[in-house]
Order: structure tokens, then sequence, then C-alpha cells
């Protein structure tokens, strides 16, 4: 009986050694340990075996189809192993074939561009407000400093609906009614459409965008206008960026500034984009007025400001190197979808 | 506004500075360099040369070989030139070997000039050049006396002979010197002529300023006898001066003054109409020059003109004018435009012998206003227009006698008709340097403030605390404007940098732009893309957009002066814009396109207009290629639901807009409010768009979207309990509409109606004609407990009972 064990152990591994593939396992199980399997007939001549051998055989029986069993399961798990290995193979995909995407859409460059304007001074206490675009003239002009027939409102080539009814030409007008609000202290920017009697072409076009600030309080100097712009125009331009102020004249600021801020192209050496001078003229500022303040009620005496002026489209087109004005209006999808 | 280096540097004379130190530290200090020309730039080796000899070239007859003298030593070299206007003797300009000229006879200036190099010329060596003015980087306008065609012949001109031979030519010429272009702002009167800007450099590099000394002119006579002068209309006539001049002898001003005035863009024609204009640059006052001899009655009366009253203008152009613009007349008739123009009937000819010389300060609005009306734009008026100082007049008046003499142009006549009834004074504003340094937050001293004010010829009173300005300086009116003196010259770039220190402040969006922000997220997660378009636009639009005659959207605010009639109204909707945007896409065969944009439309409260119209922002969106109807509503289904409104949204099918498919279009309401509207774009607005294909647009106006309630922002539990699922098949006639089938499962399933899904619509083949097929996926649940059969049976059989009685057939 004994003898008859090891033949069929030996039978049963050499088996599964030689077995090449899954499905052989399984006959193999059957073979040996089925219902009518060698080793289960084993089992069934039992009765033959005398009976103080019996649980000696039993054992012999067990351990025996223990043994296969567990070679089975290494065997099993070898195929498994193997097999998964050729399934991970056989399923190399191409990586660099293309995604697939939403489509999401775009943002206008002047919006992306506004938006980090607005981030930079709501971070700074700026509340961000709006006027009307259709506006009396005395809020763009006379109310800015700017009387009747006055050769500064002739400069700004203006749309006019009525003789006192204009398109704004300036988010200027937005100060005005803030000021009006009479809650002080103001710290304010103003982004809106304006617009000027000009030819479209590659850099005039009739609708822009400008973004106004003004700030009011006691004790406000020339000093924190330079210092407020510098943070704005770093913030917005990067770290190392330089200003540089100049006087101007504006009717309703005193004293008045340009700001230039160094080339972000060329880095200030000197390049095409700013015509070889390292500086780029971003804004017209100044501290506000004392005859603007006390128009819209405000005692210059006690209160002082400063207001700015930016052109967003003057931002956006430097800051993406965009040639032609013109593209920001025209709305075809290849230039939108770059944004 | 131009000026010469040497032009400042005559008032200036200690200036010393490079061309670009100038235009920093002048822009800086607020008279800002735009540009500036060298005009001696690729001018190399050029010296004063006498030509010894000319000889034949042996081989070429257009060529000769001439011997020239190039240093005082006598050192010749031999040159070959094609030029036929020169002699033995002759001076002339010449560049040696190794040298360079600025340009060529033929191109002008050339970018970097013209190297001179050692060559043969048809087998005769040459060793150098005999220049042109054109090979000079200059022209006729600076030199006069340059021959047209050929070499500069120095020795013709009575200055330029003079010059030793070996000088530098470019010395003689005059042309080591700079233009500067200027930018001067508008308030800035004063910086309108060369001695404003003189002024502002020699405080600028801390220089002496020396203006020109103008000496007592005029003969014993009394220009009283010669003229007399009457202002009828004295606001606009402030003040005018008169003097005479007789036994004029025309002839060409010296070099200098020719050279000066063409620096700057003014040609040189005479001696008079030369000093006219030189003096008007130095001083920014015009000047005008009549004939006496054609002043009739020897008076001048100023006026106004008759309505519709005719005058010839020098330039030979007969203009109509009205009475609001201010004539020059003598005793019979109109001689002059003032301050714009003289007339025909009394200019300077080559035969005058005694004239007038004008020197006026009119109302500047009303010079620029009649300049508008009439369409002209002279010198003159543009001085006029900023508003002139009078008593600048009498400086400029006798400053131009006092060349008049100089240049021996003619005899001046004693005396000045002066009419100034109300004399300009300076003004006295107060001045507290502690106020200025605390509005510029710097902390300069009092002396150095009042340096910098004392430089620009202003006085400082420190015991009254007053400082006096001059009546030049009519932008000066408070103590701000002083601290903008104060901080132009200590230097704007050294004033600190600081920020506000004053109370804290909160920053952010009002709640309509966070609104717009929201919107932007969502229809960009659609694949819309912003666009930008105008505010106005054609009247024609609305042809385009089907628009019947009485449409609302018609009522648009017209421009009173448009850029043209493409843009002549306001918009009432941004959908011209919209498609016209598709259509630049259409027809640059972009597919699948998706725009939205926010902004505003304008819709007047009345026509005509007397109050600011209502500016409504309006989100509109616009597609064509994938996609249809329901994609776009979709958009709109996510925006309701994401801005969580109280009030029941529907969509109404509705004909009303006459612009989209009468049968594919839907208002949008909430709570009965309508917000918005969508639809396909009608077949014949697309094709007026010339866009092929269907599109489709939508339009959210978000004033009325964000006057709506919200509901509670309230998070509702995830249910604990399972749901039960019923799908039912329904075929109906096709008017009746899935909105209605709809309402009736919300309404008869109650509250245990959970969510309704429509998962199939079929029309076709094994359905009736004309009618459609809907099958809808309903979940029913109860927040406390586990449905039954029997609950879920009793609620489908309402539903459908009633959807029978519509006329709905349950499909089995």
């Amino acid at each position: 009986m004994k003898e008859k064990l090891s033949k069929i152990m030996e039978d049963a591994m050499a088996q599964i050694d030689a077995s090449g593939q899954l499905e052989k396992l399984n006959e193999i199980r059957v073979a040996f340990l089925g219902k009518k399997g060698e080793l289960t007939s084993v089992l069934k001549s039992m009765k033959d075996v005398a009976p103080e051998e019996r649980p000696k055989v039993g054992q012999m029986v067990n351990d025996a189809r223990s043994a296969i069993e567990e070679k089975l399961e290494q065997k099993k798990a070898l195929f498994e192993k193997k097999l998964l290995e050729e399934k991970i193979k056989s399923e190399t995909i191409d990586v660099t074939l293309p995604g697939r995407r939403m489509g999401i859409g775009h943002r206008h460059p002047n919006t992306i561009t506004l938006e980090e304007v607005e981030n930079i001074f709501v971070g700074m206490g700026y509340n961000v407000v709006e006027g009307p675009e259709v506006e009396y003239d005395y809020y763009n002009f006379e109310a800015l400093n700017i009387p009747e027939n006055h050769p500064a409102k002739d400069e700004q080539d203006t749309f006019y609906i009525t003789k006192d009814i204009l398109l704004r030409t300036q988010t200027s007008s937005v100060q005005v009614h803030e000021m009006e609000k009479g809650k002080l202290p103001i710290r304010m920017i103003a982004p809106g459409r304006v617009f000027r009697s000009d030819e479209v072409d590659a850099t005039h076009s009739p609708t822009f965008h400008q973004i106004e600030g003004l700030v009011i309080d006691q004790g406000i100097t020339f000093a924190d206008l330079k210092g407020t712009l510098q943070e704005f125009a770093i913030r917005l331009f990067g770290e190392g960026t330089k200003v540089k102020f100049r006087p101007h004249h504006f009717q309703f600021t005193e004293p008045s500034a340009e700001m230039d801020v160094s080339c972000f192209k060329c880095g200030g050496k000197g390049c095409r984009f700013c015509k070889g001078s390292g500086w780029v003229e971003i804004l017209g500022c100044g501290m506000v007025h004392p005859h603007v303040l006390e128009m819209s009620g405000i005692d210059p005496e006690k209160y002082t400001g400063f207001a700015f002026g930016v052109g967003l489209e003057r931002i956006a087109l430097f800051k993406y190197e965009i040639d032609d004005m013109r593209l920001l209006y025209e709305n075809d999808t290849r230039f939108l979808k770059q944004f | 506004m131009d000026t010469s280096l040497s032009w400042i540097k005559a008032y200036v004379p200690d200036l010393e500075c490079t061309a670009q130190e100038y235009t920093d530290a002048m822009t800086l200090s607020g008279t800002k360099v735009e540009g500036f020309t060298r005009l001696d730039e690729n001018l190399e080796k050029i010296v004063v040369g006498k030509i010894d000899r000319i000889e034949p070239h042996p081989d070429a007859d257009k060529l000769v070989v001439c011997q020239v003298q190039i240093d005082e030593d006598g050192t010749k070299i031999q040159i070959v030139t094609g030029a036929s206007n020169i002699k033995e003797g002759d001076k002339v300009p010449v560049v040696l070997e190794g040298g360079r000229v600025a340009g060529s006879h033929h191109d002008g200036k050339i970018e970097g000039g013209y190297k001179i190099k050692k060559g043969k010329l048809r087998g005769v060596e040459s060793f150098g050049m005999m220049c042109s003015i054109d090979e000079l980087g200059s022209d006729k306008d600076m030199y006069p006396g340059a021959a047209p065609d050929g070499i500069f012949i120095l020795s013709d001109n009575p200055e330029y002979a003079k010059a030793p031979v070996g000088s530098d030519a470019v010395e003689v010429l005059g042309l080591h010197d700079v233009t500067f272009e200027y930018e001067v702002t508008s308030n800035r009167v004063d910086c309108f002529g060369v001695l404003g800007i003189a002024r502002e450099a020699a405080a600028t590099f801390g220089k002496k300023f020396v203006p020109p000394v103008v000496t007592e002119t005029g003969n014993g006579e009394d220009v009283g006898d010669y003229i007399s002068v009457e202002v009828e209309d004295a606001a606009l006539c402030k003040r005018y001066t008169a003097r005479v001049v007789k036994n004029i002898r025309l002839a060409p001003s010296p070099e200098w003054m020719q050279r000066r005035l063409a620096s700057v863009g003014i040609r040189p024609i005479n001696n008079i109409v030369d000093i006219t204009n030189y003096v008007m640059e130095e001083y920014s006052q015009p000047m005008h020059a009549y004939d006496l001899d054609k002043i009739e009655d020897r008076k001048i009366v100023v006026r106004r003109a008759a309505n519709g009253e005719k005058f010839t203008t020098l330039d030979g152009q007969e203009r109509e004018l009205d009475d609001t613009m201010l004539m020059i007349c003598d005793g019979k008739k109109a001689v002059g435009l003032a301050g714009i123009m003289g007339g025909e009937n009394s200019m300077i000819t080559d035969e005058v012998q005694t004239m007038l010389f004008e020197a006026a300060t009119f109302d500047g609005t009303n010079i620029r206003l009649s300049g508008k009306k009439l369409g002209m734009r002279t010198d003159a008026q543009a001085k006029f227009e900023k508003g002139l100082d009078p008593n600048t007049a009498i400086e400029a008046m006798n400053r131009a006698c006092q060349l008049v003499e100089e240049l021996g142009a003619g005899e001046v006549v004693g005396g000045v008709v002066d009419y100034y009834p109300v004399k300009r004074e300076g003004i006295s504003i107060p001045y507290d340097v502690n106020r200025i340094n605390a509005l510029l937050g710097t902390e300069i001293s009092e002396e150095e403030m009042a340096g910098y004010l004392e430089a620009i010829d202003l006085t400082v009173d420190r015991e009254a605390k007053q400082v006096l300005v001059p009546s030049w300086r009519q932008d000066l009116e408070r103590m701000a404007d002083i601290a903008e003196e104060v901080a132009r010259f200590y230097g704007y770039d050294r004033i600190p940098m600081t920020l506000p220190k004053s109370s804290a402040t909160m920053g952010g969006l009002s709640e309509k732009l966070q609104l717009e922000k929201k919107l932007r997220s969502i229809v960009e997660t659609y694949g819309f893309c912003e666009g930008m378009t105008f505010s106005f636009e054609s009247p024609k639009i609305y042809d385009k957009l089907n628009l019947a005659p009485e449409d609302a959207l018609r009522k648009s605010i017209v421009i009173s002066n448009p850029l043209g009639e493409d843009y002549s109204v306001l918009r009432t909707s941004a959908l011209g814009g919209m498609l016209t945007s598709l259509a630049t896409n259409y027809s640059r065969r972009n597919k699948d396109v998706r725009l939205y944009e926010l902004a505003n439309v304008y819709l007047p409260k009345q026509l005509p207009v007397t109050e600011l119209p209502d500016e409504r922002m309006q989100l509109t969106l616009g597609m064509y290629g994938q996609g249809d109807f329901y994609d776009m509503k979709g958009v709109l289904e996510e925006i309701l639901q994401r801005l969580n409104l109280k009030g029941d949204v529907e969509f109404l099918s509705d004909t009303s807009r006459s612009f989209l498919h009468p049968g594919r279009q839907a208002k949008v309401l909430c709570g009965g409010c309508e917000i918005a509207y969508l639809g396909e774009v009608h077949p014949a607005v697309t094709k007026n768009f010339e866009i092929g294909g269907r599109a489709y647009v939508a339009v959210v106006d978000l004033a009325e979207l964000a006057a709506l309630p919200k509901a509670a922002d309230k998070y509702v539990g995830v249910p604990k309990f399972p749901a039960m699922t019923r799908d039912i098949s329904l075929t109906m006639k096709k008017e009746l509409l899935a909105g209605e089938v709809e309402a009736v499962i919300r309404k008869k399933g109650g509250a245990l109606v959970e969510a309704f899904e429509l998962f199939d619509v079929y029309e076709g083949e094994q359905i009736q004609k004309g009618f459609k097929s809907l099958a809808y996926k309903i979940t029913f649940r109860a927040k406390d407990r586990t449905l039954t059969d029997e609950e879920v049976n009793a609620s489908m059989d309402k539903i459908i009972a009633t959807l029978e009685q519509m006329g709905a057939q349950l499909r089995k």
C-alpha cells in the first residue's frame, strides 16, 4: 500500500511538473484527488487494510493529498503569475497618444489680466466698483476739473449722445460717484469699458478698457502713491520689476505722474519691444486735485488721496506680446483658445 | 514742440551735456523729450577744403580730377568727381579717406552712413570726396544756399567763406547739434516756446538762464501817426500791440536764424517772415505782419465777423464765417482771421514798403472753436489755443523789432500802440513747507525747497509764507501746484516709496461682479470661450436680425458723432456682435465654436434721450457645430441650478423672437419672472450673417437674475432607505410637451417622487404619424422607511390615469 501511495505521489508530482497550462492542473486534480481519482480509490480500498493499519494508512493518504494540493497550488500560482505578466505585457499602450479633454472654454485675455489686477488690489484692501458707461458730461469732465471748452476735453475725442450725455472716455468718472457717496476712507478700483473716437487699427480701438484706482484718507502722500504702484507692478510683472515716475499733467491730479516699468521682455537692457529704452509706459497717476475733492464734497484741508488709471488692453497686449489690438475684438477661437 | 540744443544753449550758455543726458534729465523734471536727432550723426573726418586745380579725366568725359588743399600747411589730395558746379578756388566740404558721410545724393540719409575709402575712378586714384548737402545728412531747407545738384560751395556764402582750410566743416556749418522733440503738456503754455524750455533746462541742470536782452528800438517818429487800434470785443481780445516798420529791405535772413527755424521744421522764407516765426518759436507768441499800405484808413478794428461774411485767407481759400469768429479789420474791410490766418488782401509781398507788426492775445477757446468750425489748424492757432499770457505780447513785439534792426530788415518806427485794458498780474499762492512735505511724503528743507522754486523764477516770500507766481505760469494756482514744482526739481525718483499707513479697509468684489465670475466658470466648463465685441453697431443689424419694424430692440440710442454708420447706435442686444463673431469663425473654418460675452446693453428710458439709459449686463451665449438646442438648454439649467434660486424655473415654448426659429425657442422663467431666453437662430438670420448650418444662442439678463430670491443654502441628508424605480413608456401626440408630462409626474406622484429621468424620445416607424413616444424612469423614495410596492403602485396609477386623460397611452 505504501508503495502504491508513493507511486501515486510520484506520478502526480511528475504530471504537475510537466503540465503546460492552467487547465491541465484541473485535470490532474480530478485524476488524483477527484471522486474517482487515484487517491480517492486508495481510500475506498481501506476496507482491505487491516484495522490497526488503517489510521496509519489514512494519515499517509492525507499527507499525500496535502502534498499534491500544495504542489497544485504552487503550480497554479506560478501559472497565474505568468499569465498576469503576459496580460500586462500585452496591454502596453502608447502614452504619447493625446488625452481626451472636456474642451473647457477659455477666458478672454483682457479678463485674465483684469482678474490679476483685481486680486492684487483686493489683497491691499480695495473694493472693486463700477459706474455707468453712458455718463453725464459732469462726471466725465467737469467734476474732474475739465470745464466746458477746456482743450483737454477736445483731446479726448468723445462720443456724444446729447450735449450733456456721452460715452465715458475714462473710468475716472467712477471716482466722482464714489467720492459723492461720502463714505471715507476710500480704496477702490473701477474697471470698465471706455470709448474714444479712434479709428480701428493695430493700436487703436474706439472701445477699450481702463482700470481706475482711487485712495482717499487722512495723510495719504505721493510717497504712498509711489509705493502702492510699485507693489502693484512687482506683483503683476514679477519680482525685480523696477518703476520710474515721470512728471506729467492731468487735470484732476496734482502733482501728476506717469509710471514706466522696466521692460519685462529684456529686463531693462533695451529691445525692439521697449524701443530700446528699457522702459515701458504703463499708467498715469497723481495726487487727487484739491478742487476735485472740493467739488465732490471732500475737505482737501483734511483729506488727501491718490488716483491712477491703467489701460487694460495695454497691459494685456504687452503681457502676451499681442501685436494687433483687433485680435481682442474679433473673437477667433484660434486666438481665444491660447489663453 | 522741437528745439535744437544750440538754440537752448543760446539762453543757457553754461549747459554742457550729451543728448542722452539732456533727454533723461529733462524728462525726469517734467519736460518730456520724446526723442532726438543728432545732426552730425555719421559725419566723420570732414574738413573745409579748397579746390586748387581742376583737370579733365583722361578716360571719362563726365569726370574731372581735382587737387584739393585740405589743411593750412598746403597738403593736397587728389579727388575725382562727376560734379560740374565747382571751379578752382572754391571752398568745399571734403570727407577724407576713412571718413564717413550721412547719406547720398539720391537716397538721402542712410542708416549707418557711408564710409569713404580710397578708390580708382576709371583708372585715376581718388582719396576722398567733396560733399553735397544731402551727403552731409541735411537738406536745402536747412541750407538754402546749397546747390540743389552738386557740391555745397561754402565760399558762395560770406559767413562760410571765412572758414580756414582744414577746419572742421561740420563745425563751420553748425551741424554739431541735436534736435529734440518734446511732448509738452497742455498746461505748460510757456513751454511751447524755446525760452520756456530753456528756463526749465537751466533749472534742471542748475545753470544760469540768460534770456535775450531786448533793447529800445525805433526812430524818432510816432507809431500813432501811422496806425490806430480799436477793439470792439474786449472779451475775445485781451491785448493788441502794434508797431510799424518802414523802408523794408527784404532779403534772406542770416544763416543762424535760417538754421534754427529749419531745425524745428520751419522753412526759411525771408528776413521779415523769418523774424515773425523766430519770435513765435522763441516766446510762444504768434505774430503777424500786414502790408500797411493795404490797410485802409490807417486803422485796425478788432470785431466779430457777421454771419455769412466771406473772407479769403492768405492761402487763397475763401472762408464763410459766423458771428462767433473774431476778425482783424481795417477802416473798410477785414484783413485777417484773428489768431488763425491773415488775409490775402493784406499779406506781405515782395513789393512791401511799410508793414504793420501785430502781437495780440486772443481768447484761446474762441480761437480753438473757430479753427475747428473752419477746419483750419495753423501754428499760430495752436499757440493761441493754449491761452497765452498777454504780458508776453509786448516782449515778443519788441524782440521782433530788435531783430528787424539787427538784421537790417527795415526802419522801425518809434513807439507802440498797446491796447491792454486789464493788465494780468502774477498771483500769490500760500506756501507751507510742512504741508508740501506732508503731501509729498518727503522731508525737504525750507532752504532746498525755496531754491527749486527760485530757479524757475518764482519768488518765495518766507515771512508771508507766499509764493509769487509770474503771469506766464498760469498753471500754478494753489499749493498742490507748488508741491509739484518742488517735486519735479527735487526729483520724483528721490521721493520715497511707502504704503498708506492709514485705516484698514476691507476689499472685495460687489455681488454683481461675483455673479459674473460664477457665470464665467460655469459656461467655460461647457466649452464656451469668452469674446468681446463693441458696444455700438450699425442700425442695419436690426434688419439682419429679422426684427419687426415695431420691435422694442430697434429703440436704440444714437451717437451724435459716430465713427461712421457701422458704429452709430448703442446696442440693445449683444446678439449682433455674437452672430458676427460666429460668422467670423465660420468663414475661417473653425469647427464647433462656442462663445460667450458678458457685456452691457443700453436700453433708453425714452427717446430722444434725456437721462442715462438702463445699462443691463447680459450673458450672451452662441454656438454652432456640435450640440443642439438641448445642449444650450443644459447650460442654462446648470446655471440656474448652481445659483440655487428659490422660485421654480420653467422653460416655456415661445415664438415671440423673430430672430429665432419659431418652433425652437423658449423663454426661461423663474418664479414667474422672465430671466433668459434661448433658441436656434432663425435660418433666415444665419443666412444674413453667412453662418452655414444651425446656430444656437441664449441670453441671460443678469439684472433680473441678481434680483431673484435665493433658496436656503442647506444640505439635504443622504437617503438611508432604498429607492424603488418604475419605467413608463408613453405614446402621445407630438403637441403634448414633455414639460406637461413632467408636471403631471411631479404633481400626481406626490412627495414620494424623488426624481425622474427622460431616457428615450422616439418618433418614426412603429409609432403613429404625428405621435411620439417618451420613456421615463421614475424614482420613488421615502425619508423614513422602505417603500412598499403598494405605495409606489398607487402613485404610478395616479400619474398614468392623469396622463391618459390628457391623451397619452401607456405602451405595453
